[in-house]
């Protein structure tokens, strides 16, 4: 017999739990005031703006170092949701903290297309490839219109080891 | 303390982000700079190692690239940030501040090239290498 779908709610919150648990573990993450969007799997992270984050107050403009902050931290927890999700799916996440290690950043480039204007910033990252120690990951910022990114980036990360080889 | 690093201190003070950031400027001259940030609780990456986050080790080449350019012979008048590489090599030591040294090797009519090393305590093993070019925005004579 087919088990009857699980209640929409049910679904939602552990979601929901499971991503706030992976963003608020990371102070750097609270110190920006990045958030995250959840639409099922995908994220778009929210930078919300602060005058803590200005770089050229004459402008003023978000800080160059605050703009590359953000978008490396959209990959990341990006990176993190998707290795994490068919776990969290599956139900076998309960209890296990090791799941929420984040991968490293091997190297990170990124385009600066305008200056980062006094409002909030929003990201999204592609995944352009995944494999077990690499991945490679491609994110794009913006502000007013999603058409006109403010940033890109490229970049490259180590992924943790398995949680467990699983028997 | 020179004239120039006195200015340059007062520049790095004037922007919000490096001044939450503690950042300190302690050296300037000829297209070269060097900027330390401490170590802060706030800029944790990983909470079980209590490694620096690698956005917080960005945000200080990038203010380090653009001060090297700024204090280049030819007196740019304003610059930004056209690109930016960061090659992560280790984890910085918990606990200990971050120097970087950033230099503009090259300027043009329109471009500034620049490199830049981060280093903790070990200052033998870098944390973090950087390359990037700059916008030149009206020549300051």
């Amino acid at each position: 017999m087919r088990k009857p779908p699980e209640p929409v709610q049910v679904i939602k919150q552990r979601r929901d739990e499971a991503l706030s648990k992976l963003v608020g573990r990371v102070p750097y993450i609270q110190y920006l005031g990045v958030t995250f969007d959840r639409r099922g799997d995908e994220l778009t992270a929210v930078l919300p703006y602060a005058d803590k984050l200005i770089g050229n107050p004459l402008l003023p403009a978000i800080h160059g170092g605050v703009t590359s902050a953000f978008l490396e931290i959209t990959s990341v927890i990006s990176l993190s949701w998707v290795t994490l999700w068919d776990d969290l799916e599956s139900g076998e996440l309960e209890g296990d903290s090791t799941a929420f290690r984040m991968p490293k950043t091997i190297d990170f480039t990124v385009d600066y297309l305008r200056s980062g204007l006094p409002r909030d910033a929003y990201a999204r990252a592609r995944i352009t490839r995944s494999g077990r120690r690499y991945a490679s990951v491609h994110v794009e910022g913006w502000q007013d219109n999603r058409e006109k990114l403010f940033a890109q980036a490229t970049g490259h990360f180590l992924m943790p080891k398995p949680r467990s080889d699983k028997p | 303390m020179s004239y120039k690093v006195n200015i340059a201190r007062q520049f790095m003070e004037a922007i919000p982000h490096s001044r939450d950031l503690g950042m300190v400027l302690t050296e300037i001259e000829n297209g070269v700079a060097t900027i330390m940030m401490p170590y802060d609780e706030r800029l944790i990456g990983d909470p079980e190692t209590g490694v620096v986050h690698g956005g917080a080790v960005s945000a200080l080449m990038d203010s380090c690239c653009g001060a090297a350019v700024m204090s280049h012979p030819s007196n740019p008048g304003a610059t930004a940030t056209i690109d930016l590489r960061i090659d992560y090599m280790r984890s910085a030591t918990p606990g200990q501040a971050l120097s970087t040294t950033a230099t503009c090797y090259h300027i043009t009519r329109n471009v500034a090239f620049v490199r830049a090393t981060a280093v903790d305590e070990d200052t033998d093993n870098p944390v973090a290498m950087a390359t990037g070019t700059f916008t030149i925005e009206g020549q300051g004579r």
